[in-house]
């Protein structure tokens, strides 16, 4: 029979009760049980970070953790990154404004890992923004659009 | 993709983690699992039990115990890099940091994990090797100490025993006219190092009193040059001392693999370990 155990997280601020398999990573949890598909399974053994996610606002990859072990923290996915009347961060912004995404697949991971370090390093320049996504990968836009959104984003977020 | 079943643990002490390995054959030890975690979702692991060492209490976080730093097991690389009294007492292990994975892998990985998983070309076990640092380890009948120098038995393999797990690491700090350097060559930022070099230098009237390098990436374990420490001691802090201290690195044994010849490693080990003694000299009367 298999391992379950039954757990409470708080996902984007609304709390969810579920029974999890044991084995079962924090990224299939949110996308198969809770429904959060904006999260990303790319590598699973996280080298490509599409999965990212914030746990208790620090950027880790959700297929390097079991979902049990998110019991009785909080996590901010992609779909909790817009402000609470639907419109979009100013970094989403950004990616928008700069073609900071194409096919999509990349952009959650990049989205949660540049919410989290913009905001410890609100300073960052272009060569810190470049390490900050060196695991994240994309291999649409050769990430050209993506330095200058997280750019512009930072420069937005400053002037406040 | 996701690891073959397993029977889940999550003890909430260190008593109650080495009771349940010893209770149980075939487990894995799961502490910040960056490594554990893609050995599991790729099946190359596939452990009846899992131990997760997060829930333990009092196997993170870091004390300063006069001149040496008591890091426990479970201790974030995170925390390592923000922690004030490393920064001011051993800065290069926040420096060397900067090398580990990626600030994402960062925020779970932990010091002991890197320890145990004993990656040849990590960062942390070539810090540790630098320092002589010393490992706590439980097991069913207590506590002993490991000095770093006997924690690798071979490649990729610790010198703990399937009941028991890494507690805490002791660090002794060095003190005076002191400096640290550590560099790195890998192919891409974030990959494990071809050749990594941690360098401690002290000095004492204007000659090098101590000095440590170690090596990670070139042998199964970290090595330490000894030959190129003992050639240091005694002489006056110069690019040429320097230059000729690393070339003893040329001489060493170098693994090989698919990407890099040993020739390539013995190289860049001679030319690493001059740039990292260039940047302990130039860092003196720091701390390291």
């Amino acid at each position: 029979m298999a391992d379950t155990r039954d757990i409470t997280l708080t996902v984007n601020g609304e709390s969810h009760t579920a029974t999890a398999e044991t084995r079962t990573s924090l990224g299939d949890f949110l996308r198969h049980t809770i429904g959060l598909t904006g999260t990303h399974m790319g590598c699973e053994h996280g080298v490509c970070g599409a999965c990212t996610v914030l746990l208790d606002g620090e950027a880790v990859r959700s297929c390097l953790m079991l979902a049990v072990q998110a019991n009785g923290h909080e996590v901010t996915t992609i779909e909790g990154l817009a402000n609470a009347d639907g419109t979009l961060s100013p970094l989403q912004e950004a990616f928008w404004e700069h073609h900071g995404l194409q096919c999509g697949f990349c952009t959650p991971g990049m989205l949660t890992s540049l919410t989290a370090f913009l905001r410890d390093h609100p300073d960052a320049d272009e060569k810190e923004i470049r390490e900050a996504i060196s695991g994240n990968i994309c291999r649409c836009t050769g990430y050209q659009g993506i330095v200058n959104a997280a750019l512009d984003a930072a420069k937005t977020m400053q002037e406040g | 993709m996701k690891p073959a079943p397993f029977t889940y643990h999550d003890p909430t002490t260190a008593d109650e983690a080495v009771a349940l390995l010893a209770q149980h054959e075939d487990s894995k030890v799961l502490a910040g699992g960056q490594s554990l975690m893609p050995m599991l979702n790729m099946r190359f692991v596939v452990p009846d039990h899992v131990i997760d060492l997060n829930g333990i209490e009092g196997i993170a976080g870091i004390r300063d115990a006069r001149d040496t730093l008591e890091i426990g097991a479970m201790t974030r690389q995170r925390d390592l890099m923000r922690d004030g009294t490393i920064a001011e007492k051993a800065p290069i292990i926040p420096g060397a940091l900067n090398w580990v994975g990626h600030f994402q892998t960062r925020n779970r990985g932990t010091i002991g994990g890197s320890l145990c998983h004993l990656d040849p070309a990590a960062e942390l076990p070539c810090l540790m090797a630098a320092y002589d640092a010393t490992l706590t380890v439980q097991g069913p009948d207590g506590a002993r100490a490991v000095p770093f120098a006997e924690w690798p038995l071979a490649y990729m393999m610790p010198s703990i025993g399937p009941d028991e797990i890494l507690t805490a690491v002791s660090v002794p700090c060095w003190s005076g006219n002191v400096g640290h350097g550590f560099v790195e060559y890998a192919r891409r930022h974030g990959d494990f190092a071809i050749v990594a070099v941690a360098a401690l230098l002290a000095v004492e009237g204007g000659k090098i009193s101590r000095a440590a390098i170690s090596l990670g990436g070139v042998d199964v374990r970290p090595l330490r040059l000894d030959a190129a420490e003992a050639a240091l001691v005694g002489e006056a802090p110069g690019a040429d001392t320097f230059r000729a201290a690393a070339e003893l690195a040329r001489g060493i044994d170098a693994m090989s693999d698919a990407y890099v010849s040993s020739e390539y490693r013995q190289r860049l080990a001679a030319t690493l370990t001059e740039r990292a003694l260039n940047a302990a000299a130039n860092n003196l009367n720091g701390s390291a």
